[in-house]
């Protein structure tokens, strides 16, 4: 099966700032992106945990994007604007994908 | 005093401060006990619904005069007061900085509906009616105590993250939507509409509040749990002081409207609680500089349980001796 490289960014971030990342995200023009829900974790401030929660303020959620290598610097140039100053954590790893036009 | 501390403990023996003490005590004990997001999240829309609902019915049968809109000023005028209040005491008690005092003093400018819920369910119990619109009280204090906030830290020279897509999320948050969105309905279809859903939002509204209140005791033990070192001694008096100062400006302004005993016991309560839904995500966004540990764990960690234990006996008790009631 004939595969091709890509680029996956993982970004951590405090769920009221999803909606801010996203749009930051559409106007870099990257327009495909996975939300997931995050269960819980720790780090350097403090812990949180989905679970309870009847407020957005003490949730994180993962906002995934898998791009062509070309256009990565574009996609954390916008993200950073986003996460400078917030918690979370923006991270970078190779991976390959089927489909390299979807991208 | 008798009758105070009688009152303290009916109110401490009550099944709903007994639910919330198993949640805490649970959390703290680290049970595996808890209550999936999504439960929480539908036991928080029925408890909004039933409340405004109730509200605004209330409203549509007792007629409306004008103390309605002088209650609403004097809740938006608490709200964007008390964080003065908040921010000077912390300056005074403590040692945070003018970022983590201004973060703090939102919260208790601002409401904790919970609290709100609790109160009314005190008053039930004891048969003291209270005007309907509090609810629409409770609504309209979410909000001003943000913009004191970041008032009082641009002030000191600090930084906030401001921009127009903030003030739709606070001013349209789901809370304030369902619960005025409940008491228009209420308002509108007035008893007889209460009457057809009744037996949904008036006979087990204790019991979900039960429940409602175990969870929320689960997540203010974990959050005093996860935070050790967060809370200094100024900071965990603050959070016990702060509630019945805010509760005396808020009997000053039930007093002045002419509040029935449950009007003044609930604006009381409103101006003596602490946000923990809205404030905090205004904040993240706003104010990513300031430690949401400390705002967190004080308003659902120390104030949110004071004010559910000792706190709203405290302030019943107080007005009834203010208003002979």
């Amino acid at each position: 099966m004939q595969t091709h490289a890509a680029k996956r960014v993982e970004i951590i971030i405090e769920a009221p700032m999803e909606r801010r990342l996203t749009e930051a995200l559409h106007k870099a023009g990257v327009t495909g992106y996975t939300v997931l829900p995050v269960l819980g974790g720790t780090g350097r401030s403090g812990t949180w945990s989905r679970e309870g929660q009847v407020g957005r303020a003490g949730g994180m959620v993962a906002v995934i994007c898998l791009i062509r290598p070309d256009r990565l610097d574009g996609l954390l140039d916008a993200a950073f604007a986003v996460v400078e100053r917030h918690i979370g954590v923006v991270s970078v790893t190779d991976c390959q994908v089927l489909r390299a036009e979807r991208f | 005093m008798g009758d105070i501390l009688n009152l303290a403990a009916g109110n401490l023996l009550s099944p709903i401060i007994l639910s919330f003490a198993l949640g805490l005590a649970a959390a703290l004990a680290r049970s595996d006990l808890s209550v999936p997001e999504a439960a929480a999240k539908a036991l928080s829309l029925y408890l909004l619904f039933a409340i405004g609902f109730k509200g605004g019915a209330g409203v549509a049968a007792h007629g409306l005069d004008g103390t309605l809109l002088l209650a609403l000023v004097a809740g938006l005028v608490l709200s964007a007061g008390l964080p003065f209040v908040a921010y000077a005491l912390l300056r005074a008690m403590t040692r945070l900085g003018p970022v983590d005092a201004g973060a703090v003093a939102g919260h208790y400018g601002s409401i904790s509906i919970v609290t709100f819920v609790a109160a009314t369910s005190v008053l039930a119990g004891q048969g003291i009616p209270a005007e309907g619109f509090m609810v629409a009280v409770a609504a309209i204090m979410e909000a001003p105590a943000i913009l004191a906030a970041l008032w009082l830290v641009m002030r000191r020279g600090g930084q906030t993250e401001m921009e127009s897509g903030i003030w739709r999320e606070i001013l349209l948050n789901g809370s304030i939507v369902l619960l005025l969105g409940a008491f228009a309905i209420g308002w509108i279809t007035g008893p007889g509409g209460l009457a057809e859903i009744e037996s949904f939002i008036v006979a087990p509204f204790k019991g979900v509040l039960c429940l409602f209140l175990l969870d929320m005791g689960l997540v203010a033990g974990r959050n005093l749990r996860d935070s050790r070192g967060v809370i200094t001694p100024g900071l965990l008096a603050f959070g016990v002081l702060m509630p019945p100062i805010g509760a005396l400006f808020g009997l000053a302004a039930g007093l002045a409207l002419g509040l029935s005993l449950g009007g003044v016991v609930l604006m009381m309560t409103l101006a003596a609680s602490a946000s923990y839904i809205a404030v905090p995500a205004a904040m993240r966004v706003a104010l990513p500089q300031a430690n949401p540990s400390i705002y967190l764990t004080l308003s659902l960690g120390i104030t949110f349980p004071f004010n559910l234990t000792l706190g709203i006996p405290l302030y019943l008790a107080a007005a009834r001796l203010v208003t002979g009631g």
